[in-house]
């Protein structure tokens, strides 16, 4: 019996601490409307200024002056977020601000590489919360008490804040309609920033108070933010209560979770997830999101077929495509071959994403389930790259087919997250399911025919697959398909009304990005000669994000002009610096603040004003 | 020829019954318009017609077949065209984009994935066009529209699937008067043209006493009158309804054209 008290309690502790992180997501998501990926940045930024401070300054003082001042401090840094580059942006499409708070992710990790070095960092214990007491007989760490406590203490301080000030009656006020809180003469810039502060703080806070808990390192932004992102959305987007109370189930769900099944509690929280928003679309206590009105130039533009003269470029493009392998050195080949599989694959999530209107963060699913696809055919049946690169893509319409009948009864961010938690789903299934797919240890050996063995033979097939898969998609987006696709996005109400089945339009569209998703990661598997459960981690559904939404998600140029880009940028940047993540992220901020439509839809706008 | 049948439809919400027992039909080329006071129950009504909130009680049927249960998809499949009160097109789409979609869903080829959609129906597509004064702007996208152009297309949309009844949710709101008047002229001459039954809901008298055929009205959920415009404007339960406000006799200086 006191063990499980015991093992409630901790999870309570940890539930605490994440809905700490998870509150000031969903307040900054709420008003702003932005998905912060930098959030998990000021956790860690949080956790190490209080490790710092906490070693130099001794005593009880020393301890709780660092918690504080490194919130606060983290706070600022927010602040500065905001002013210097939110505050461009919120003009810009939508998700154009999540891709400059990923640029924040990739610098705060070099930044606090650079300062506090790669070794992990043990905090000092909380002065007089060292030790442990019993409960029922077993040993519990008082400082976990304390947690306990904080979770709702903080929860009914923001409560206070929320109702019973100025100041939170305009928060809530925005989160509801914000373009009415602006037409009544609220100045927003203000009340973002403040936002900003509030949530920054809290996240840092909340990494302030988890050193004596566990060593800080440079893993815990991206870990803590993912999870947080679950405990928001299970919890309701923009509702604190709601976060507290998902933070309460999934901290209890980790808790015996573990007990039970302890290979998979990643997986139990994620079909949890799944769970909640297949039942209560909008999370536990959420509401439907006010649709946030077009701010002028956020309406999509017309997508129109290749001009004669875009056929032309096209056509020179894929002749000097063509021409390369008589110029340029296998290291160029093989950097090329990698950016015309990652063009497919940006431009497989343009296909859902643009057209389609649906954001998925977990597209690298469909690509590692492609790779395994072809891997698992290699390891277990020994067979040839023909009928590998054709069970890559089949494999992939499989998984994309399952997960997209869910995904598609959602809508924007929600949406979004249950594709982050299938693809979260399959990639423990890969890391974990030893036995078939090799796990932690990858396939090896999933190399070419010896026919298509040299880079040059290896490369056009590439080329041929990847330029065609491209050319597909476009046709498929001027069919009559592609219309339904789009007459859904821009107006479901007018679909339905004209015997359009928004639904399963959607779902077939998924399924279609997901099967040419998975024939470029058949294709990269054999350019690697390998395949491990990364292909399908959360970086990399993130890259084809960045891919896209650099290029320019209203264009369909984007995706191409985006892949090539930012995989040039990458691999010459890991070639020349060890810093290559700050100079990345610079460079990404940089890109989203001189092109606020995306590269090619810059151009696309000056051709229209010319 | 009766088009539109029906009989006892009712709705409540919670204890409010938006709609109780309403019974009424639309014949073929007639123009039925369906007036009352805000919160009468017009558009619960409407969304019960059109598939979108299932009725808790009476039927609902068009040409002999029941509607009731339906979704709107298939609703319109069988004959039902409908506008919406705030206009609802594809905005990324050219006005003739947005008819050749429909004209794509009608004919049942939205599963193709290889024909170029651009190239099909154009002449079905600007003939609709035509009709409602908008081929000269079918290049131009939906998004940059003036408000009166955005209803033609709506209707040029709502007429592209050959309709046998149309559903007009308050048709000229948000509209300046003199292009009201000629929106509701124009439907009425493509509806006797096609022999269509409509029905639509209005707050704007002069344009209902001009154009409906027959005026039900609604109030509290109840239908309290319905005939002829000269009928209905005689009814003593009605002028009671709406008694103070003047609109329903377009003496009054507001609501003039």
């Amino acid at each position: 019996m006191g063990f499980y008290v015991v093992q409630c309690l901790s999870g309570l502790a940890q539930a605490s601490s994440l809905f700490l992180v998870a509150a000031g997501l969903s307040i900054i998501f709420g008003v702003t409307r932005i998905v912060n990926f930098a959030h998990g940045s000021f956790y860690m930024v949080g956790a190490y200024i209080a490790v710092t401070l906490a070693e130099r300054w001794a005593g009880g003082f020393g301890f709780w002056g660092a918690v504080a001042i490194a919130a606060f401090g983290t706070g600022l840094l927010g602040v500065v977020l905001e002013m210097l580059v939110l505050r461009r942006l919120y003009r810009s499409p939508e998700l154009f601000q999540l891709l400059a708070t990923f640029g924040v992710v990739l610098i705060v990790q070099d930044a606090a590489l650079a300062i506090w070095g790669p070794e992990d960092l043990l905090g000092p214990r909380a002065p007089g919360l060292e030790g442990v007491v019993r409960i029922l007989g077993r040993p519990f760490p008082k400082y976990e008490l304390l947690l306990i406590a904080l979770g709702p203490l903080v929860l009914g301080l923001l409560w206070l804040l929320f109702n019973r000030t100025r100041w939170g009656t305009l928060v809530r006020a925005a989160t509801q309609d914000r373009e009415m809180t602006a037409a009544l003469g609220i100045n927003q810039t203000w009340l973002f920033t403040s936002v900003l502060f509030l949530g920054s703080l809290l996240a840092g806070l909340g990494g302030a108070l988890q050193i004596p808990r566990e060593a800080v390192n440079l893993h815990m932004d991206i870990n803590i933010v993912v999870e947080a992102f679950v405990v928001v959305v299970v919890g309701g987007m923009g509702s604190v209560g709601g976060a507290f109370l998902a933070a309460v189930l999934i901290g209890q769900l980790q808790a015996f979770g573990i007990l039970i099944f302890p290979q998979i509690t990643l997986v139990i929280v994620f079909l949890f997830m799944a769970v909640v928003l297949v039942v209560r679309p909008h999370g536990l206590l959420g509401r439907p999101q006010a649709l946030a009105r077009a701010a002028g130039n956020q309406q999509e533009p017309l997508l129109r077929p290749a001009t004669p003269a875009g056929r032309l470029v096209g056509a020179a493009l894929l002749a000097v495509l063509a021409l390369l392998p008589a110029l340029a050195g296998d290291y160029a080949l093989t950097v090329l071959t990698e950016i015309l599989i990652l063009t497919l694959f940006a431009a497989s999530l343009h296909f859902i994403m643009g057209p389609g209107g649906m954001i998925s963060f977990g597209h690298a699913a469909y690509f590692g389930l492609g790779a395994y696809g072809a891997g698992l055919l290699v390891k277990h049946f020994a067979a040839g790259m023909l009928p590998g690169l054709v069970a890559a893509p089949l494999l992939a319409a499989g998984g994309a087919l399952l997960f997209g009948w869910f995904c598609v009864r959602l809508s924007g961010v929600y949406l979004a997250m249950l594709t982050l938690a299938f693809a979260q789903i399959t990639w423990s299934v890969a890391f974990q399911w030893q036995a078939v797919t090799g796990g932690d240890n990858g396939i090896l050996g999933v190399w070419p025919d010896g026919w298509a063995s040299p880079r040059w033979v290896f490369y056009y097939l590439t080329l041929a697959c990847c330029a065609g898969g491209v050319l597909m998609l476009r046709r498929i987006i001027f069919s009559p398909f592609g219309y339904a696709l789009r007459a859904g996005r821009d107006s479901p109400l007018r679909a339905d009304a004209v015997g359009i089945d928004v639904r399963r339009i959607q779902w077939l569209a998924f399924t279609l990005a997901g099967t040419f998703a998975g024939l470029g990661g058949g294709l990269y598997a054999y350019a690697k000669g390998s395949v491990f459960p990364n292909l399908m981690a959360i970086p990399r559904s993130v890259d084809a994000l960045v891919m896209v939404l650099l290029g320019g998600v209203q264009t369909l140029t984007g995706p191409v002009v985006g892949a090539a880009v930012f995989h040039t940028l990458n691999t010459e940047m890991v070639r020349h610096t060890e810093y290559w993540r700050l100079l990345l992220g610079v460079s990404i901020i940089v890109l989203v603040l001189v092109f606020p439509m995306g590269i090619a839809g810059a151009f696309r706008r000056r051709e229209r004003a010319a | 020829m009766t088009v539109l049948e029906v009989k006892g439809l009712t709705k409540a919400f919670g204890g409010v019954h938006a709609v109780n027992g309403v019974s009424f039909s639309v014949a073929a080329g007639e123009l039925l318009a369906l007036v009352g006071p805000n919160g009468a129950g017009k558009t619960t009504c409407f969304n019960m017609l059109n598939g979108q909130i299932p009725p808790d009680a009476g039927d609902i049927t068009l040409n002999g077949a029941s509607l009731r249960g339906k979704s709107p998809r298939h609703v319109w499949r069988l004959g039902v065209g409908r506008t919406f009160q705030i206009t609802a097109t594809f905005g990324s789409m050219t006005v003739l984009e947005n008819i050749q979609t429909v004209l794509l869903s009608h004919h049942r080829r939205l599963f193709d994935f290889w024909g170029r959609a651009a190239r099909r129906h154009i002449a079905e597509g600007m003939a609709l066009l035509e009709r409602v004064g908008m081929a000269s702007q079918a290049d131009r996208p939906c998004a940059v529209l003036a408000y009166g152009d955005l209803k033609r297309v709506e209707l040029a949309m709502a007429l592209a699937s050959d309709p046998r009844l149309l559903l007009m949710d308050e048709p000229t709101a948000g509209m300046a008067p003199r292009e009201r008047i000629e929106l509701m002229a124009l439907t009425a001459e493509l509806v006797r043209e096609k022999n269509i039954a409509v029905l639509f809901t209005e707050h704007d008298m002069d344009v209902v006493f001009a154009h409906a055929d027959r005026i039900i009205v609604l109030n509290r959920g109840e239908l309290i009158a319905s005939g002829t415009p000269a009928e209905v404007r005689a009814d003593a339960q009605v002028q009671e309804v709406y008694l103070g406000s003047g609109a329903m006799f377009g003496h009054g200086p507001e609501g003039s054209p």
